[in-house]
């Protein structure tokens, strides 16, 4: 019985390592979705999108059916709220990303050459400060005294991608060719990617406060 | 007849499994790590298991503090302890079973004229003080112990919790067995003495004695306290007076279940004096403050935070205030009951000394002023 116990309890972790790799697949999908955007190969970035709306749907199920356990089988009942509250920070990180597929699917806006890099840049900041964050969620599960290291590392790139952001908009402005309405639409598109980058800086911050309950 | 006057006992059996169990599974079921049935269960098979097994030790201590001899005396004594205990608790002062008992049985001693011997209060007073000390200092130890492995092995938390649960279910047991051993003293001490039973064996196999015996339906008392009432003071616990991590919980109850096994073990005890160790002194000490230190010795690991030293300041009165109340309420009650009620509430002794043994003291020319010390000597002897 207690070895039956004890698989079923290593099961929920692989769940949440699965949920975890969800998140952070979103995260590449969206980085290769928005090169094959500017690339203008829209074939692969319909693809993408078919990919990441998947991976969504997967991480959406995958969230309810750990909430679900972790109910059920009262399990880590100390820290239950703030597991329940962690995945679903996290699920809406994978959101945003869809989301922003998604608008780039329904507006595709025209961004100019001169700013592909720039915008290159952004999402490779947003994706890494995920990424960390993915890390650090991962170390809150398994070994609370790295947590630390991979969250400080959220604040950095999520500074990086508020400078590759406030340039990039910059440049958005300058450009004389542009007319306004183009400009603000392209501004909003980098607003939009860098939220993602602030939202999980959030979730860190709101995590540390789980570490310390959690510290012993 | 017994049976009517074993009832108090068995009152105060009953409070005592209503209010102490929740010491050992109380933040264990108040946190939801595990269900109070599953609890229930386990505490009273392992309270029954330690007070039979192990309960003689502190008993024994008790006995040498006064010996009560009549059987409507220990129904007061008995009585008394739980009416202080209940009174107390009610005004909201912090009190034991065991020191309401051992206040009780002084009491009888003032009312029945027999000596108490103040060694063994001494002893006994002392280890109480002692017993929260000890308590968490051992807690300290445990707590570095288990910060140690946790941190070494990095366990995933789901992992780590099957472990806590199992650990507290485990720890749980032990204190429960602990809490048999060393309290069943407080609820069947004062009719061992007075006990009907003759030892029953069973098939050669193992002997139950006639204390034993007692001590079964005591511990089977306080199970009913346990599974009648404790639910509620064990959600109290875990949700209220003392909010503690899982693992806070586990090193809490190990350590006062340490402590508690310490002043309960024969076994332990004859090991250390075989060793030319000096011998723990078997006493029945409070559950209670065992907890309350082992907490205040993870709060002091944490930087103090938290620590609501008044409770200290409670426990140290607790240990003057709550015997004395009862030694009051018992002398009284014994008052009534010999008094209004016309029962033998103690049988006098007479001591004396034989014919060969004053002529000897003659012969050695010890002083008769001396006598009187010889009486209480020749008592304790008898004894």
């Amino acid at each position: 019985m207690e070895l039956r116990v004890l698989k079923r309890r290593l099961e929920i972790g692989k769940r949440i390592d699965d949920f975890l790799d969800n998140v952070s697949e979103s995260g590449l999908l969206f980085k290769l979705g928005v090169d094959s955007f500017l690339k203008g190969n829209f074939e692969s970035f319909e693809k993408k999108l078919e990919d990441i709306t998947h991976t969504e749907k997967q991480g959406d199920s995958l969230r309810r059916s750990l909430e679900e356990q972790l109910y059920v089988q009262t399990l880590i009942p100390e820290s239950r709220g703030d597991v329940l509250e962690l995945l679903e920070n996290m699920d809406a990180l994978l959101d945003r990303f869809k989301g922003a597929m998604w608008r780039f699917e329904i507006e595709r806006p025209a961004i100019t050459a001169e700013l592909h890099n720039d915008v290159r840049d952004l999402v490779a900041c947003v994706v890494e400060a995920v990424e960390a964050m993915v890390r650090s969620a991962r170390a809150f599960f398994k070994d609370i005294a790295a947590v630390a290291d991979h969250m400080h590392k959220v604040s950095y790139w999520e500074k990086q991608s508020d400078k590759v952001s406030t340039q990039l908009q910059r440049n958005i402005f300058r450009q004389e060719d542009l007319r306004l309405s183009h400009k603000l639409q392209l501004r909003d598109f980098v607003i939009h990617i860098d939220h993602i980058a602030d939202q999980a800086e959030d979730v860190a911050d709101q995590m540390s406060i789980y570490v310390i309950k959690r510290s012993l | 007849m017994f049976a009517f006057f074993i009832s108090s006992g068995l009152f105060l059996g009953w409070s005592l499994g209503a209010n102490d169990a929740s010491n050992v599974f109380g933040t264990a079921v108040g946190s939801k790590m595990i269900n109070f049935r599953t609890a229930a269960i386990y505490c009273s098979i392992f309270l029954i298991l330690g007070a039979v097994i192990s309960g003689q030790g502190a008993t024994h201590t008790l006995g040498k503090l006064g010996s009560v001899n009549a059987i409507a005396g220990a129904f007061i004594v008995a009585l008394s302890a739980g009416m202080s205990v209940y009174l107390m608790t009610k005004a909201r002062y912090p009190v034991s079973t065991s020191q309401a008992i051992v206040g009780a049985i002084v009491g009888w001693n003032f009312f029945s004229g027999s000596p108490t011997d103040y060694n063994s209060l001494t002893k006994i007073v002392t280890t109480w003080m002692v017993c929260p000390l000890l308590s968490a200092v051992i807690a300290i130890v445990i707590y570095k112990l288990v910060v140690y492995f946790i941190s070494t092995i990095k366990l995933h938390m789901f992992t780590q919790d099957i472990f806590i649960r199992y650990g507290l279910l485990l720890v749980g047991a032990f204190g429960s067995y602990s809490l048999g051993a060393n309290n069943i003293a407080n609820v069947m001490g004062v009719f061992v003495p007075l006990s009907p039973f003759s030892d029953i064996s069973f098939f050669g196999w193992f002997n139950l004695s006639s204390a034993q015996q007692l001590f079964f339906i005591g511990a089977v008392a306080i199970a009913v306290g346990v599974f009648t009432y404790s639910k509620r003071v064990m959600t109290t616990v875990g949700e209220g007076i003392f909010k503690l991590s899982p693992v806070a919980a586990f090193v809490v109850v190990f350590a006062h279940s340490v402590v508690l096994f310490l002043f309960a073990s024969q076994r332990l005890q004859h090991l250390l004096m075989q060793l030319g160790l000096p011998p723990i002194p078997l006493v029945p000490v409070s559950s209670s403050q065992a907890i309350v230190g082992a907490v205040i010795g993870v709060g002091l690991l944490k930087g103090g935070r938290g620590i609501r030293w008044r409770t200290l300041g409670g426990i140290t009165s607790s240990w003057v205030v709550a015997p004395v109340i009862a030694a009051i309420i018992s002398f009284i009650s014994l008052f009534f009951l010999q008094n209004v009620f016309e029962q033998e509430v103690y049988q006098s002794a007479k001591y004396g000394l034989e014919p060969q043994a004053v002529v000897k003291i003659k012969k050695s020319q010890i002083s008769l002023k001396t006598l009187e010390q010889l009486f209480v000597m020749t008592k304790e002897l008898a004894r």
